[in-house]
């Protein structure tokens, strides 16, 4: 009777999943196809396998320079922000004194404000440092980067100094008896010890500064430097109509991700959850 | 002369990251506030008139702003109920002695990655052509027909999506739950007799109470804030039936340029969900000390 019951559960299981990734499965079988076919029957398997559409969708959408400008932008804004942030971290937290206290309260606190509520005047401070300061700050992956090392320090500070607070100093003080100064204190001590939460930290500014589209949308107005998200955008407001070739296009932007996942489940499922629990 | 230094090192490491932080955030955030007392089209060059607490005045009458919050309270209900029920019921799937329950959990936590975007792309072609497609095949047209050119379905199609994006996510912070519970009171409580619901609901049920807050306002923040899904998918539309107010700020701001109003709206905004999470922070504090 158990044995029953648990087939029954574990068949219901199966169809639950098929039916979540449903959408995955009508993007896939749509991008092979051509127009007409299309239209036939969106829910057939596609009749040849045909990479046409691929490469159409490629090309119109920028793939490959729109893949290296979000790989660039995620890469460098992550490294700067674990670089920058951990190194915050201890010292706020080594060195325990009001301003210390008073900034972290202050890292934690804005960690509440919405985007869209300093969206408008972040882009005219932003203009006024273009025009005044002659600093290239719109319009280049630079400038995006510097925004998203903003917007990510928060919750980057927050995360490494939880865990910071639970490490003892007895290791740091023995090398600084030793004669290392504080810099290879950090690098050579304390960062190494870092690595789960800077695993964490990687995964959750991975997810958002990959899939991100407001601030790109108003900070890169140039065709040659558009992420991902933006070429997809794009793409769509002049090709709605042509839902084959949407469908390649999507698939296109699919894959990079599916593939990081595979690669990387079980830090990303243990990173997200960490992060989830911890804010 | 080593305190000198040490102030030095201190400065050293973590100047870089409060100046970038100043500029993008703090510095905004309060010109902001700014902004939201005048009167501004946007361009450079034309004025700036102090309007006082006009734009204020004028948002709580403003029909548009107030439906689309109204549109945003009634999607975030419905959505973090569905959200968290589905969560917690591939949860126990997962956790459950399935054979295939690791394939489960890396199937439903897909979406989560995707992104809102791209996802709400995916579904607008779903619930535009293929639902009609759907619906001629087999004649339940009363289901299937393009959702997103009636308010009320596309509405509907909003939280869809959200649920879709969503569950797997919360379903990975109610595993964490699961998996922390002692067996050795499960293993108790079946001794003493407790059966499958029993020790489902008076049992288990209170033992995840922690990862069923946080998933809780996880999930309110997120869906009041919703942006991209809105955007891909109905893009507000029909009608701005399904304009959320995030998407409401954005288009006051930069489609119709009143810098001054929307960023008023901006102020609001921020101030409700500054009070959701105030809530959230003092019901965690009050079950941590419980606990």
């Amino acid at each position: 009777m158990k044995k029953v019951i648990m087939i029954i559960v574990e068949m219901i299981t199966v169809v639950i999943c098929l039916c979540y990734l449903f959408p995955i499965y009508i993007v896939l079988v749509n991008s092979f196809k051509n127009r007409q076919e299309l239209y036939e029957n969106m829910l057939a398997l596609p009749q040849k396998f045909s990479f046409d559409y691929f490469t159409k969708a490629m090309s119109k959408m920028n793939f490959t320079r729109a893949f290296t400008n979000s790989f660039i932008v995620t890469v460098v804004s992550i490294a700067i922000i674990i670089v920058l942030a951990s190194m915050t971290a201890w010292m706020f937290v080594r060195m325990n004194n009001q301003f210390s206290k008073f900034m972290f309260m202050v890292f934690v606190a804005t960690m509440i404000i919405p985007f869209q509520t300093i969206m408008m005047p972040l882009m005219q401070v932003m203009g006024w440092a273009r025009d005044t300061l002659h600093l290239p700050m719109l319009n280049t992956l630079g400038g995006l980067i510097y925004m998203n090392v903003g917007f990510g320090a928060s919750m980057a500070v927050f995360l490494f100094h939880g865990f910071i607070k639970s490490i003892p100093i007895s290791l740091e003080e023995a090398a600084t008896i030793d004669g290392c100064n504080k810099f290879k204190v950090f690098w050579k001590i304390v960062f190494p010890i870092l690595k789960p939460t800077t695993a964490t930290v990687i995964i959750l500014d991975v997810i958002w500064i990959w899939n991100d589209y407001l601030l790109p949308s108003l900070v890169l107005s140039g065709k040659e430097l558009r992420t991902i998200p933006l070429s997809t955008a794009s793409f769509f407001g002049q090709f709605t109509i042509e839902w084959n070739l949407a469908m390649s296009g999507l698939m296109l932007t699919i894959i990079p991700v599916i593939v990081f996942y595979l690669a990387a489940q079980k830090y990303i499922v243990k990173g997200v959850a960490a992060g989830a629990v911890k804010q | 002369m080593k305190k000198i230094r040490d102030k030095a090192w201190y400065a050293l490491f973590v100047s870089p990251l409060i100046f970038v932080f100043t500029t993008v955030v703090i510095i905004p955030f309060i010109i902001g506030i700014g902004y939201s007392f005048i009167s501004w089209d946007g361009m450079p060059l034309n004025e700036k008139t102090f309007v006082g607490f006009d734009n204020y005045i004028r948002l709580f009458v403003d029909k548009r702003f107030m439906t689309s919050a109204g549109h945003t309270v009634l999607f975030t209900i419905f959505a973090v109920l569905l959200i968290n029920v589905l969560g917690l019921f591939f949860a126990l799937l997962v956790t459950s002695k399935l054979k295939a329950r690791n394939a489960v959990r890396t199937m439903l936590f897909m979406p989560y990655l995707i992104g809102g975007l791209i996802l709400g792309y995916i579904w607008k072609f779903i619930f535009t052509d293929v639902f009609k497609s759907i619906g001629e095949l087999t004649g339940w047209t009363k289901v299937f027909f393009s959702w997103l050119l009636d308010p009320q379905y596309a509405l509907a199609a909003m939280i869809v999506v959200t649920t879709w994006q969503m569950a797997g996510y919360i379903m990975i912070i109610y595993i964490n739950g699961i998996q922390a519970m002692p067996e050795d009171i499960i293993e108790a409580g079946k001794v003493d007799g407790a059966g499958f619901w029993q020790t489902l609901f008076r049992i288990k049920f209170p033992l995840i109470m922690p990862s069923f807050t946080i998933s809780l306002f996880l999930t309110l923040s997120n869906c009041f804030k919703i942006f991209d899904v809105n955007f891909s998918l109905t893009g507000g539309g029909p009608n701005n039936a399904t304009e959320m107010m995030a998407m409401n700020i954005y288009n006051e701001i930069f489609s119709l340029s009143n810098y001054g109003y929307g960023q008023a709206k901006a102020i609001i905004f921020f101030i409700a969900v500054a009070i959701i999470t105030l809530i959230q922070v003092s019901i965690t504090k009050k079950r941590e000390v419980e606990m």
